[in-house]
């Protein structure tokens, strides 16, 4: 039988006493080359996310009259049709899509997670209304709530944060809750109520942190598709709006029509949103693998 | 059998009713209407002309009103009208609905035979150099914005060959080997990301089930692998799988709208796209109630499917 043990499950063995946080790296870098190489993608978005004013060789919004000027030593990634730096847009594109990313993710994962960690806890009544609830924030598909939430909401920074947050509540939700329906029939919760705790210190103290594996895992998933979300909402001209560069934007209306007289256009944007996903993509497996080996390796 | 069916129907019918009051608040959120759009365009503002469209709209009656009215509207299979198309809405919609399905179609049935046999091969070589090339092909699927591969591909066919894409919808029926020129491309831009869930979800059932006593038997007894691994293994192994499928309509009707936008196909989903950026309100309420409704019965489908599969969970939940 080819059961081979998977590289992605984390054994863990006895290290010396003199291992260093370095070589504790390097194990990991060794069991998990994907997920290395998706730790490593993603501490290139944020490098570039952080330092974009230093990384850019010009300003990413000013245009110019050097209009799609091929890719080469001025322009490293060429220009678009009025004249911006490709090079520049891309590398401060990172920012939104990195904003715009965690803190949607963050927001749907607290909300959600808070939404999974009552219903599982108290069951009953609670559990049956939020559960109705999530079924119906889950009737349509992703891009499509996320777009109809985004044309309510009209388009900003801050609702387009908003319209795909909403779209993972459900997802955080479900998570925590199964888990928590499990962890709240261990002994230690019981006796944490007989000692007199009362619901609400036992909910957040004994039984939230001991979500917080699978919790990581789907935070680090749902990273990846929030970026996608995003990239799509402002493609379709209903996301973060001018004259911040989004790579989803670039992608847009104008890269289609130059596409064949400028192929940059449409290259590099994309580029940077598969690489960037790809990474988080990675990690996560490689984080789902080692911290939830009830889902190992699928 | 009979308490699990009903309880899925309840639920169902539950969430739809929640959808259509989550949709009719969202879109009496959203800034301006079709009046707005419409006279704006007209260049001036006749108050009284507004006033008659709002009142045949029925914007200017009670929330509650306007609600129950779209309500009975819409059992009575009333999809309204469109405002941009001088047209009721239906008719709009209708001729549409042959290429979102194809498309559909086409898509599912490249992800499950890219992402069946990709998800038993990566189980069987687990650890192996296949497995993770095809991880990671499956990965860098997920990864890639479905718009953007759709791109590429015009991009390098008509660099490639000349090719340009056709501006016309043409029907199977009509033309067969023109309508697949003009779907195929975007199927198998829309299916790779597809297949790419799918075969992740095989692959870990196929782990699963590799490891059960039955295969060790079916092993012990020297039956050659292929017996074991596509005819033994698989068929057990495929109950997630089918439920993934189901589940996966509606991740792929979320593909196809901006997939139908890059390929200039008029299919349903990139209507709704239309219907937002020209503020059709109404328009853009009924179709996301349709997708709803399209989702909804595809997962109850699945429910029911699956209890019949394995009427262990008849028992269970009854």
């Amino acid at each position: 039988m080819a059961t081979v043990p998977a590289v992605g499950v984390a054994i863990p063995e006895a290290l010396p006493a003199s291992v260093t946080r370095r070589s504790a790296l390097w194990t990991f870098v060794r069991r998990n080359p994907l997920g290395a190489a998706g730790g490593l993608l993603m501490l290139l978005l944020v490098v570039a996310a952080v330092f974009a004013d230093a990384l850019a060789t010009h300003n990413p919004i000013r245009t110019s009259s050097h209009v799609l000027v091929a890719p080469g030593a001025e322009f490293w990634l060429g220009t678009d049709n009025l004249g911006r730096d490709v090079y520049s847009r891309v590398v401060h594109g990172s920012r939104i899509s990195l904003l715009v990313g965690v803190a949607s993710t963050l927001l749907g994962a607290v909300v959600g997670g808070v939404v999974g960690l009552l219903s599982g806890y108290f069951r009953g009544r609670t559990d049956l209304i939020a559960q109705r609830v999530m079924d119906v924030m889950q009737a349509l598909p992703i891009l499509v709530l996320a777009l109809v939430m985004a044309a309510a909401l009209g388009p900003s920074l801050t609702n387009t944060i908003i319209a795909i947050s909403v779209v993972i509540v459900p997802r955080a939700a479900r998570v925590v809750r199964a888990s928590v329906l499990s962890i709240r029939e261990h002994t230690y919760v019981e006796s944490a109520r007989a000692l007199g705790v009362g619901h609400a210190r036992v909910a957040f103290r004994h039984v939230l942190p001991n979500t917080f594996g699978p919790f990581i895992v789907l935070v680090t998933a749902q990273l990846g598709g929030a970026i996608l979300v995003e990239a799509a909402l402002s493609f379709l001209g209903l996301g973060v709006p001018e004259p911040y560069p989004s790579w989803g934007r670039m992608l847009s209306i104008a890269a289609a029509e130059y596409a064949q007289k400028a192929p940059w256009l449409v290259i590099y944007p994309g580029l940077a949103i598969s690489l960037a996903v790809f990474g988080t993509n990675l990690l996560g497996d490689a984080l789902r693998d080692s911290l939830d080996p009830r889902l190992r390796g699928s | 059998m009979r308490t699990y069916v009903l309880k899925r129907l309840v639920i169902a019918g539950v969430t739809l009713l929640g959808m259509s009051l989550l949709l009719f608040v969202l879109m009496r959120l959203a800034p301006g209407n079709i009046t707005d759009i419409l006279f704006e365009s007209a260049g001036y503002v006749d108050e009284a002309d507004r006033h008659r469209l709002e009142a045949e709209l029925g914007i200017d009656r009670p929330v509650i009103v306007q609600y129950a009215t779209w309500l009975g509207d819409l059992a009575r299979g009333n999809l309204g009208k469109s405002y941009r198309y001088e047209l009721p809405a239906w008719e709009v919609i209708r001729p549409r609905l042959p290429v979102t399905f194809e498309l559909a179609v086409l898509s599912m049935l490249f992800a499950v035979l890219l992402g069946v046999p990709a998800g038993v091969v990566s189980a069987v070589q687990r650890g192996h150099l296949l497995d993770y090339v095809l991880r990671v092909l499956s990965l860098a699927g997920l990864s890639m914005p479905a718009f953007w591969l759709g791109m590429l591909v015009i991009l390098t066919l008509v660099r490639a060959l000349g090719w340009i894409p056709s501006m016309t919808y043409v029907s199977p029926f009509e033309d067969l080997r023109a309508n697949l020129g003009q779907f195929l491309l975007p199927a198998l831009a829309v299916g790779y990301r597809s297949s790419a869930l799918i075969m992740r979800i095989t692959r870990s059932t196929m782990l699963e089930v590799l490891r059960e006593d039955y295969i060790r038997t079916a092993w012990a007894k020297g039956q050659h692998a292929r017996g074991v691994v596509w005819r033994h293994a698989l068929k057990n192994a495929s109950l997630p799988v089918v439920t993934l499928i189901g589940i996966e309509f509606a991740f792929l009707i979320g593909g196809l709208v901006v997939t139908e936008t890059v390929f200039n196909l008029p299919g349903v989903a990139r209507y709704l796209v239309d219907a937002i950026q020209f503020r059709d309100y109404p328009i853009v309420q009924n179709l996301a109630m349709l997708i709803a409704v399209v989702v909804v019965l595809a997962n109850l489908a699945v429910d029911l499917l699956y209890g019949w599969l394995d009427p262990r969970i008849w028992y269970r939940s009854a």
